[in-house]
C-alpha cells in the first residue's frame, strides 16, 4: 500500500555527493556503551583523508582500526567503516577532511542512572491517533450530556508526552524509522529498521544501530518478548531485532529474528519460515526456520489453544507462535463478523491472551524482562479507511494495556509505555444518522448539534459493542485519500479495499464494488495519483506511561526520548 | 524473449486434447491451507496438464502490456511486484497468457482458460515464484 510511494521518496531523498557525510548524523544521542558503525563517505578518491573524535584520531579513540573501502558498490565515493564502535559518555565533534573539505557532527553520549525498572513493556499502537482514541472511548464506554461512561486503560496512566516523529529524510515517518527510533535512540529514513540510511546498494550493508532488544539482553541478560498481530516480520517487531534499509526484506528478517533470540515471539507471517520447496513459502532459500526455532528450545504453536496449553507448562521458556499465514484478525472479525480469514484460521488469539502468555513465560526468567507488544491493524484498517475495524483494535490494545497494568500493580518494578509510532490525518467529525432526510453520506452526517452521540448497543464485558451496525454510528473523517466510493455505512462483508489499480500503470482508482453500495457517492482522492489507501500524516501523537522512569515523559519530545527513558529505566548506561 | 520460448516448448510437449476446461474455484484450491505450508485441492492436482477456467481480478501486471501476471480472489490495492512489502494473498495463480494482452482494470472480473500447472517454478524474467499456473491462456472480462 503505502511502501511504495514512500521508497521511492526515499530514495529521492539520498544525500547529495557533495562534502562528506559522516553517520551517525550530527545531533545523535547514543547510549554509552551501545554499539554503532561509524561511517563516513568520502566524495571521489581523496589521496588522503582524515576522521577525528575530538581531534584525535577516530579508529584510535573507538579502539578499532578503520576500514577503507575505495569505490564503495561502485559509486565512486570511498568509505570509512569502524564497525560495532562504542563510546563512553561525553560530547563528541567528529570532524571529516579531505583535500582541504571538511564535515563536522556532534553527538551526545549519554551514559544512564541506575537501574530503577526491572521490567519494561513498550505497547506500539500502531498508527494510533487522538481521533481513535477518542473513538474508542465513546464507542467503548459510551458518552452522554458530555460525559464517558467509563475510562480507557491507555488514558488512565500518570505520565505524558506528545512525541513528534519525523525521520531524517521527511516529516512523515512509516512504521520502520518511527520503530527504529523507539528501540535504537536513533532516528533514521523511510523503511529503515536499525540502520542510518548511507549510499550502500545492498539493504543490509548500511551503517547499523543496536537495537534495545539486542542491548539488554548482552548487558542484562534480560529475556525479551515480541508479540504482535501484524506479520511478525512487520515493520514495527521486525525493529526490535532488525537491521535493513529495507523493511520489505522479511526473509533476512526472519534470520535476525533467529539470531537475536527473543523468548517470546508472536505474530502472523509463517510463509517466512517455511523453506523454499515448502507450498506456500515466501523464502527464496531451503532453511526451514520453524525446524531451526524448534531445535532453538522453542514451542512453536499455531493455534490460542496450543499457545496457552504450551505456556501451561513450566518448563516451557521460548516461544514461537505463528498464528496466521498473514496478518492476525482484527477483534471485529474475530469476535463478531467472522469475516477476514477467520474461517481458514478458526482458533487465532486475541491479543488481550498474547499478552496473558507472555507475561506468564518472560516472568520465569530472573533477569527481568522486556515486552514488545504492537497492535498493528489499527494502522492497517485506517490505510484502508475502515473505521470500524480501527477502532475495534483500539479496544483490543487498551484490554491488553489494562492487562499489563493489573500485572504491574502488584508490584512497583514495571515502567509501561503506550505509544503509536505515527499518526494518521483522522478526525471524529460527528455521527452518520441513518434517520436524517436525503441518501448521500453529506445527508446523513451530523455535526455540531446535530452530532448526537451515536446507538450502539451497551458493550460487553471485553469493552466492545456487540453490533456495528447500527443507524447512529461514529462519523471518523480522513483528510488524505485516494480515489473512492463512499457510503458512510460499516463493511460487514470483510476488510474495506478503497482503491484498486487502475489501468493505466502506477495508478490507483476506486473500487467499484463500493460504488454500487446503497448512497454510495464516488469521491475524487486528494492524494497523488500513485496512492494505493488512506497515508500516514506527520502530526504529534500521545504517549502516556506509568511505573518507575516514566516521570520522564512530559512536554513535546523527539521519538528518541522513549528508548532514552525506557534504557534510563533499566540503567543499560551505567558506568 | 526466454518465456515465448518456454512457452512454445510446454504447448509442444502437452498438446492439448479436445476436452473443455474445468471450472476452477479459488475457494476450493487447497485441501489445507496452514501455518506449515498449503496443500493443493485433489481436483487441482488431478487437473494439472488438463484444461481449466478459474474467474478472479487481475492484479497489477510489471509492464502495461503483458503476457504475464497474478490472478487474485479479490481485487487487490497492491501490486505483488513493485510493493517491497508482503501484504499480499498466498491463493493466487499465476498466468500466462497466449499473447500479450493490455492490462484489465484490477476492480473488474475477469475469467481465464488455459492448461494448468502446478509445482514450484520461477519467473525467468521477474524472478517470481508460482506454484499454481495457467498457461496458453485467454481471458474475457465478466
Amino acid at each position: 500500500m503505502l511502501f511504495r510511494v514512500a521508497l521511492t521518496a526515499a530514495l529521492l531523498a539520498s544525500p547529495v555527493a557533495m562534502a562528506q557525510t559522516i553517520y551517525p548524523l550530527t545531533r545523535a544521542e547514543i547510549l554509552a556503551g551501545a554499539k554503532f558503525d561509524l561511517k563516513v563517505e568520502f566524495p571521489g578518491a581523496p589521496s588522503a583523508s582524515k576522521v577525528t573524535i575530538n581531534g584525535r584520531d577516530a579508529a584510535e579513540v573507538v579502539g578499532t582500526a578503520a576500514k577503507i573501502i575505495p569505490n564503495e558498490d561502485g559509486l565512486g565515493h570511498t568509505a570509512y567503516w569502524i564497525r560495532d564502535a562504542s563510546l563512553k559518555a561525553g560530547r563528541y565533534t567528529v570532524e571529516a577532511t579531505a583535500e582541504g573539505k571538511s564535515a563536522k557532527v556532534t553527538w551526545e553520549v549519554f551514559a544512564t542512572r541506575p537501574r530503577v525498572a526491572r521490567n519494561v513493556i513498550l505497547f506500539i499502537g500502531d498508527g494510533l491517533s487522538i481521533a481513535h482514541r477518542t473513538a474508542a472511548r465513546i464507542v467503548s464506554k459510551g458518552i452522554s450530556e458530555g460525559r464517558y461512561g467509563g475510562e480507557l486503560a491507555i488514558d488512565t496512566m500518570p505520565n505524558m508526552a506528545l512525541i513528534s516523529t519525523a525521520g531524517t529524510d521527511s516529516i512523515v515517518t512509516d512504521s520502520a524509522n518511527s520503530m527504529s527510533a523507539y528501540t535504537t535512540g536513533h532516528k533514521s529514513c523511510v523503511n529503515a529498521l536499525g540502520v542510518y540510511c548511507a549510499k550502500n546498494k545492498g539493504s543490509l550493508d548500511h551503517p547499523k544501530v543496536e537495537t534495545i532488544a539486542e542491548l539488554v539482553k548482552r548487558r542484562l541478560g534480560m529475556a525479551v518478548g515480541v508479540i504482535t498481530n501484524t506479520e511478525i516480520e512487520d515493520a514495527t517487531p521486525a525493529g526490535m531485532v532488525a537491521h535493513t534499509r529495507r523493511r520489505a526484506d522479511y526473509g533476512d528478517i526472519v534470520e535476525m529474528f533467529y539470531k537475536v533470540k527473543p523468548e517470546v515471539i508472536m505474530g502472523g507471517g509463517s510463509p517466512w519460515f517455511l523453506a523454499k520447496s515448502t507450498n506456500g513459502s515466501r523464502r527464496t532459500d531451503e532453511v526451514d526456520y520453524l525446524k531451526k526455532f524448534e531445535e532453538a528450545g522453542y514451542a512453536v504453536t499455531e493455534t490460542d489453544t496450543a499457545m496457552k496449553a504450551a505456556a501451561a507448562k513450566p518448563q516451557t521458556r521460548r516461544m514461537l507462535g505463528l498464528f496466521n499465514t498473514s496478518n492476525i484478525d482484527g477483534a471485529l472479525d474475530r469476535m463478531f463478523l467472522k469475516k477476514g480469514t477467520v474461517a481458514r484460521f478458526p482458533d487465532q488469539p486475541d491479543l488481550v491472551d498474547q499478552v496473558k502468555v507472555s507475561l506468564d513465560l518472560l516472568s520465569r526468567s530472573d533477569k527481568g524482562f522486556l515486552l514488545m507488544v504492537e497492535s498493528g491493524r489499527i494502522d492497517k484498517y485506517t490505510h484502508s479507511m475502515d473505521p470500524e475495524r480501527a477502532i475495534y483494535d483500539t479496544i483490543m490494545l487498551d484490554n491488553a494495556v489494562k492487562l499489563a497494568k493489573t500485572f504491574a500493580a502488584v508490584r512497583n518494578d514495571t515502567l509501561i509505555i503506550v505509544v503509536p509510532d505515527h499518526a494518521h490525518p483522522i478526525s471524529v467529525i460527528g455521527t452518520y444518522d441513518d434517520s436524517r432526510p436525503g441518501s448521500a453520506p453529506r445527508d446523513k452526517l451530523g455535526v455540531y448539534a446535530e452530532a448526537v452521540p451515536p446507538n450502539y448497543p451497551p458493550a460487553n464485558a471485553q469493552g466492545y459493542p456487540p453490533s456495528i451496525d447500527v443507524s447512529r454510528r461514529i462519523a471518523l473523517g480522513f483528510a488524505a485519500f485516494p480515489d473512492n466510493c463512499f457510503n458512510a455505512k460499516p463493511h460487514l462483508d470483510g476488510e474495506n479495499v478503497p482503491a484498486v489499480a487502475g489501468t493505466e500503470k502506477g495508478t490507483f482508482v476506486a473500487n467499484e464494488k463500493n460504488c454500487s453500495r446503497p448512497g454510495a457517492v464516488r469521491i475524487e482522492g486528494n492524494l497523488p495519483k500513485d496512492a494505493s489507501s488512506e497515508t500516514h500524516s506527520g502530526d504529534d501523537v500521545l504517549l502516556t506511561a506509568m511505573g518507575p522512569g516514566s516521570d520522564a515523559f512530559h512536554g513535546r519530545l523527539d521519538n528518541t526520548r522513549v528508548f532514552r527513558v525506557m534504557v534510563n529505566a533499566l540503567g543499560l548506561g551505567t558506568r | 524473449m526466454r518465456r515465448r520460448a518456454l512457452l512454445g516448448g510446454l504447448l509442444a510437449s502437452a498438446p492439448a486434447r479436445a476436452e473443455g476446461p474445468q471450472q476452477l474455484r479459488f475457494e476450493a484450491l487447497y485441501k489445507s491451507f496452514g501455518i506449515r505450508g498449503l496443500v493443493f485441492a485433489d481436483e487441482v492436482m488431478s487437473r494439472s496438464g488438463k484444461p481449466v477456467a478459474i474467474t478472479g481480478y487481475m492484479a497489477p501486471p510489471l509492464k502495461a502490456e503483458s503476457s504475464f501476471f497474478v490472478l487474485t480472489r479479490e481485487p487487490l490495492a497492491l501490486c505483488p511486484f513493485c510493493q517491497s512489502d508482503a501484504d499480499w494473498p498466498l491463493d493466487i495463480v499465476v498466468v500466462y497468457l497466449r499473447r500479450i494482452a493490455p492490462l484489465v482494470n484490477a476492480g473488474v472480473r475477469i475469467n481465464v482458460t488455459g492448461r494448468l500447472e502446478t509445482g514450484s517454478w520461477a519467473d525467468p524474467e521477474s524472478g517470481f515464484v508460482s506454484q499454481l499456473r495457467i498457461v496458453d491462456a485467454t481471458l474475457r472480462t465478466g
